[in-house]
């Protein structure tokens, strides 16, 4: 056969076409593109360290910034607190930075308080016009009428204002509406507070007991981290909830206790260890007061007693307690963070403290460290003229004998005219939204329409910012510098915060609006500095530290100091004995029990459910529920309720309901999460929703606010610390 | 005796993760994935009936299959192995047309706004410079770690054969790369 | 304890994934339904021709290749509209990717047009072409039309079995597109590729049925549509019996079909509407030699139409995640 040309192009070009489509394996080649994947160029051209105030933790960070925006934070790895990461909320804080709902300028309100009409002002007429109104409070009623309301690093340089115009009536929520019962259960056990961060040695604890604790849920890094080391390392937990927390799913033993019933467990536990002899003597005999006192208040105390309040079986409460001890003194009963539940707070504190005291762990590896901190000098101040008239945040005729630090809803109440012992007229609020921080928020309002001046400082419009008549636009954390941060910790360190870009808006720093209005004032004394930058390298040059390596790092730390008895530290207890106080004899002397009591809590009516609330991990209650970033996993609450509860009373899962509590106050509606994973007799919801305030876009009307179905409080006797958890609700369809 | 491939692989502790979603946040920012969008999510699991209840929390995302489907089906090869086995879209060759995203059993690929199908590229950007994929890196509670699991040294391959694990659907018959240890 | 109970928390939600997949919608099924049908004009009118050893007397009859080729761009704008990056359409055609269903239907298509094309032109009798303005005393490029045209009377039975062997391709390969993602739990079947490639058949001579055939060829094709009706029918039947006395996961893919969401539509009308009732009203025609009604092969491309669009419907919810 022949072969002719035509032939010859006709079946070579077909067989190069078949090879060529064949060769899948080529197609790089003939696809004419090479195999490739996206750069996302987030690295920036410059990275900032600095610390984070999406919640008052205070992670060091960096900051990457290209082109002038900042394009991630992710930890930094030189930062004690942090070691390189973050929670979800520090990695979202560009959502804070960008939220376009940002106060912007200064303004004044032009309408009723609460209205929330405001015209934009300069600088200058704001700040003059505040000077002018303060000045006048204190010509007409006295300094003391002048209240700050605050909560956040940047609040330090309007306490120094306000100890220059000489009002002590200076408060944060913080204290009796989260954690100062628990302050002062372990200062009048161990004379030293449990701090933030935690004085807690978790990574190295063997067995944690978390009572009332969601740590995990709640994300306290550098916590959550020593929390997760711990597991890593075989530690054992114990979990007493009446919810089944993410922390509970980690459980050796989960006691889902009734609510309210902390202290009858507490107490019986010491029982068990006291009567089984499972606790350390050589520590106690060493270092604390008050066995015996302390093994005849619980001899009542049985297993079997506790049972009936508690609903653990009496050999689960055995068993646990054995547990514990067991594993002294690496052994940590978590004192909580947010105590303010059932009025009783401080004794439970007390009920834990001694605990603690038993297992022989405070000063221990495992247990609680003794901190250390850096030595930093002090920026030359100017002392107070006068001493200030005593705070007016107690109801006229009481006295909560142990309360140390102020208490944010008495200074509330004390704006209402005739309940303290004389009135407060003004108020200056600093990044604290009160409507939703303080309980009755009916009153916060009543008091907010009888003062004679409000002025906020802050960064979002928050509730309290439209109640306000002057709002002054403070910038966010990554755009100012604040005071240097060297907290008692496991080590000593000193952390810089200062601006990753420059300010926004017309935002300001706060130490520049503290400095102007107190110059405005005549009190620009008391800011003996030109501006932030002298003040910060004036403290690090007197400290011998080196501002170069402050600003290019983040953070300078000390070499390790000793923090543990093993490692030869002595501790000291500032009580009135010098010892730990098992008794307490000055709680006896004040009129107040010196060993926890167990008060059965007051049991809900039919169809009742008792109102617990919490926290989410992606959110620090009401601050960040308008941030995009963080709304985008979660920009909701929904209520948590048993599934057999629920199916009684005609619920299906995902339902939209209403709650209406004992004083029938009815909620905005919410989700219904029907769950295996809690009691019957309570629901759960996170805080921080159910924002009312039309500036803020995008957390407006988005679930529910829990703090309206607050309106009733446990008092604390002791401190004076409003107690939430005593607020029962109705569920009924939205 | 020859050197084995490198197999990059990611052991998921779920005993440490407490599902905060740091590491969502952390790969949206590092990788510019749209709002809205995530590669990377957490699954928070609970069994039982109260009080007698037990959970795992476990960080999912891409599980870059030794048997990619996803690769098998895509008709342009825009889905791609890269040596280590790290599975890729070259978004130059997307067409969008998503046989990738239907046959994946899990559900791992998203349609990117711009009209190319995106995943989880276990930071490849990162990896190449011998860093950590950035949801490892900010994880407060280092449940994530990443590495070759055919190096007997690397701290995957060492958890791997100490620790119980299981994968995601192992009768997809995909082999994934991602462990979730127990 | 209760094992059973479960509650999931899923953290992702990422539009058209979440919560069910939904990539897929009405384009889809257009175009496999379209292509389907093409596909079964590609294999029946060459068997029709073959069978009978003459083109249609019916002018409509003879003009459906190039139907065809107005159905299946018609099928080929849909899956266009279907992308989601149209710019890169060309990327189909600058690599042939074997194991992609998807790839293999982009260069079975680049045969089916010419394929089609030549069959057309193979159709036409001596008046149509001149209709077309190709007929004996063209010139120009009509000449070259009318070159190709006898090039293809010429050639008929090549471009026969060319045809066939494209529409099966072409039927087949759409039920493979499916029937590979075996991450869709419902299209996790190997008689996918028969069961599309045999309603491709049926379609087809629904519209063959419906394009005015002579009486011999519609004797022909009404028993060709019935045979096929009863195969698919069949193979439904062994299919969904399989899912439903398999394991967890097979049952839970027939799920949708078999008393969940999709169950009325399925057996109204891609059972009883689409296939139960056409083949009782075409084996009354062929009984009782009865007068045809477009009602047959109307409802066969209703059911046709509609059994593509649950099973892309029905499919994406199936998956493996919904298993816990």
């Amino acid at each position: 056969m022949t072969v002719t040309r035509r032939t010859f192009i006709k079946v070579s070009s077909a067989l190069a076409g078949g090879a060529t489509l064949g060769s899948g394996l080529l197609s790089n080649m003939w696809g004419m593109t090479p195999d490739a994947y996206g750069q996302p160029m987030t690295d920036g051209d410059t990275v900032v360290p600095s610390f984070c105030e999406i919640c008052f933790w205070k992670c060091g960070i960096l900051a990457h910034v290209k082109d002038g925006r900042v394009t991630k934070i992710v930890g930094n790895p030189d930062h004690p607190l942090s070691n390189g990461k973050l929670c979800p909320r520090g990695t979202g804080g560009t959502g804070l930075l960008y939220d376009p709902d940002r106060l912007r300028q200064p303004m004044l309100r032009r309408s009723k308080r609460g209205e929330d009409v405001f015209e934009a002002v300069s600088w200058d007429a704001a700040l003059d016009h505040t000077a002018e109104k303060l000045l006048k409070i204190k010509e007409r009623y006295g300094p003391e009428a002048l209240a700050l309301f605050s909560h956040g690093y940047g609040g330090s340089w309007f306490k120094t204002l306000m100890k220059a115009y000489g009002t002590a009536n200076v408060t944060a929520p913080s204290y009796a509406q989260c954690r100062g019962s628990r302050e002062v259960g372990f200062e009048l056990t161990y004379g030293s507070p449990v701090g933030s961060p935690e004085i807690l040695d978790l990574a190295n604890s063997r067995v944690i007991t978390l009572i009332g604790s969601h740590l995990g849920e709640n994300m306290h890094n550098t916590q959550v981290q020593d929390f997760a080391k711990a597991i890593e390392r075989g530690a054992e937990l114990i979990v007493v909830d009446p919810r089944f927390s993410t922390a509970a799913g980690k459980a050796k033993y989960w006691l889902p206790i009734k609510p309210g019933t902390d202290i009858a467990l507490l107490l019986a536990w010491i029982h068990v260890i006291l009567d089984e002899k499972l606790y350390d003597a050589d520590y106690l005999a060493k270092y604390a007061l008050g066995l015996d006192e302390l093994k005849a208040h619980v001899a009542a105390k049985t297993p079997e007693w506790a049972f009936v309040h508690t609903g653990i079986e009496p050999e689960r409460i055995r068993e646990t307690a054995r547990f514990i001890a067991g594993a002294r003194p690496a052994s940590l009963v978590h004192p909580g963070r947010r105590a303010s539940w059932y009025g009783d707070d401080t004794q439970r504190a007390r009920a834990i403290a001694i605990l603690n005291a038993l297992l022989g762990n405070w000063g221990r590896k495992g247990g609680f460290y003794l901190p250390t901190a850096m030595p930093l000098a002090k920026h030359p101040s100017k002392k107070a003229e006068h001493h200030p008239k005593p705070p007016a945040d107690m109801p006229k005729g009481t006295v909560f004998p142990f309360a140390n630090k102020t208490l944010a809803h008495g200074l509330r109440d004390a704006s209402i005219p005739g309940h303290a012992d004389y009135d407060i007229k003004g108020w200056f609020v600093y990044g604290t939204n009160l409507l939703q921080s303080l309980p009755h928020p009916e009153k916060t309002k009543e008091a907010l329409s009888k003062l004679d001046f409000v002025v906020s400082v802050d960064v979002l419009p928050a509730e309290i910012v439209g109640w306000s008549d002057v709002v002054l636009p403070e910038t966010t954390y990554l755009e100012r510098h604040d005071d240097l941060h060297a907290p008692p910790f496991r080590e000593g360190f000193v952390a810089l915060r200062q601006p990753v870009v420059p300010p926004m808006f017309q935002s300001k720093p706060g130490w520049w609006i503290a400095k102007q209005l107190g110059e405005r004032m005549g009190y620009g004394d008391y800011f003996p500095f030109e501006d932030i930058e002298s003040y910060i390298a004036k403290r690090v040059a007197d400290s011998g530290q080196s501002l170069v390596q402050l600003q290019t790092r983040g953070v300078i730390k000390k070499a390790r100091d000793p923090i543990y008895i093993e490692e030869g530290v002595q501790p000291t207890f500032p009580t009135p004995s010098g010892k730990i106080e098992l008794h307490s004899q000055q709680m006896l002397d004040a009129g107040l029990s010196a060993l926890p009591e167990f008060t059965p809590p007051e049991e809900p009516a039919a169809g009742q459910f008792r109102l617990l609330v919490g926290r989410a991990p992606v959110h620090t209650f009401g601050r960040t529920t308008n941030n995009r970033v963080l709304g985008q996993i979660c920009s909701d609450n929904e209520l948590w309720i048993n599934a057999k509860a629920a199916l009684e009373g005609g619920f299906e899962a995902g339902a939209s309901v209403v709650m209406v509590n004992q004083d029938g106050v009815r909620s905005d509606p919410i989700r219904l999460k029907v769950t295996q994973r809690i009691r019957g007799d309570c629901v759960y919801m996170v805080h921080g929703f159910g924002h009312t305030s039309k500036g803020l876009k995008f957390a407006r009307g988005k679930g529910a606010d829990d703090s309206v179905l607050t309106t009733k409080v446990a008092v604390d006797p002791v401190m004076g610390g409003t107690g939430f958890s005593v607020n029962f609700v109705r569920i009924e369809r939205a | 005796m020859s050197a084995r491939p490198i197999r990059y692989a990611m052991a998921v502790d779920t005993k440490q993760c407490v599902a905060c979603k740091a590491c969502v946040l952390a790969c949206q920012a590092e990788n510019n994935v749209p709002e809205g969008f995530c590669r990377d999510w957490i699954v928070e699991e609970v069994r039982g009936e109260f009080p007698n209840l037990s959970a795992e929390n476990r960080s999912e995302r891409c599980n870059h299959c030794t048997n990619a489907p996803c690769v098998t089906s895509c008709p342009t090869g825009a889905s791609w192995i890269i040596e280590g086995g790290i599975v890729l879209v070259t978004k130059d060759k997307c067409t969008g047309c998503k046989a990738c995203v239907a046959s994946c059993p899990y559900d791992a690929r998203y349609v990117h706004p711009e009209g190319y199908v995106d995943k989880c590229t276990f930071c490849v950007h990162r990896v190449q410079e011998g860093k950590q994929p950035a949801c490892v890196e900010i994880c407060p509670t280092e449940t994530l770690h990443f590495g070759d699991r055919n190096d007997p040294e690397s701290l995957v391959a060492r958890l791997l054969s100490k620790r119980e694990h299981h994968v995601l659907h192992p009768e997809a018959g995909t082999e994934p790369n991602v462990f979730f240890l127990k | 304890m209760n094992p059973q109970l479960v509650e999931i928390v899923h953290g992702r939600s990422n539009p058209m994934i979440d919560p069910t997949l939904h990539v897929w919608g009405w384009e889809v099924p257009v175009y496999l339904f379209l292509g389907g049908l093409v596909a079964g004009l590609m294999v029946l009118i060459p068997l029709l021709e073959m069978r009978t050893g003459r083109t249609s007397r019916s002018a409509v009859m003879r003009l459906m290749p190039m139907a065809a080729i107005a159905l299946i761009s018609l099928g080929m704008g849909a899956l266009f509209l279907d992308l989601e990056y149209k710019l890169h359409v060309f990327r189909f055609y600058l690599t042939f990717e074997p194991t992609s269903p998807m790839s293999w239907g982009s260069w079975i298509l680049m045969g089916v047009y010419p394929t089609l094309g030549l069959l057309a032109l193979g159709s036409l009798h001596k008046e149509d072409r001149a209709r077309f303005g190709f007929g004996d005393s063209a010139s120009g490029l009509m000449g070259w039309v009318a070159r190709i045209a006898d090039w293809c009377q010429d050639n008929r039975r090549t471009v026969l079995w060319a045809s066939i062997g494209f529409g099966v391709a072409l039927g087949t390969y759409t039920g493979l597109l499916l029937g590979t993602l075996s991450a869709r739990l419902l299209w996790s079947s190997a008689l996918m590729g028969p069961l599309f490639m045999v309603s491709g058949i049926s379609t087809g001579a629904a519209l063959l049925l419906l394009a005015r055939p002579d009486e011999e060829e519609q004797h022909l094709v009404t028993r060709w549509d019935a045979a096929a009706i009863v195969v698919e029918l069949a193979l439904l039947t062994v299919m969904l019996l399989s899912f439903a006395s398999g394991g967890t996961a097979q049952r839970a893919a027939a799920e949708p079909l078999l008393g969940g969401a999709y169950t009325p539509q399925f057996w109204a009308l891609v059972v009883c509407a689409g296939l139960i009732a056409p083949l009782i009203l075409e084996l009354v025609e062929m009984r009782r030699h009865a007068r045809p009604t477009f009602a047959a092969p109307a409802l066969v491309l209703v059911g046709g139409f509609a059994l593509r669009a649950i099973l892309v419907a029905a499919g994406q919810v199936t998956s493996f995640s919904m298993l816990s």
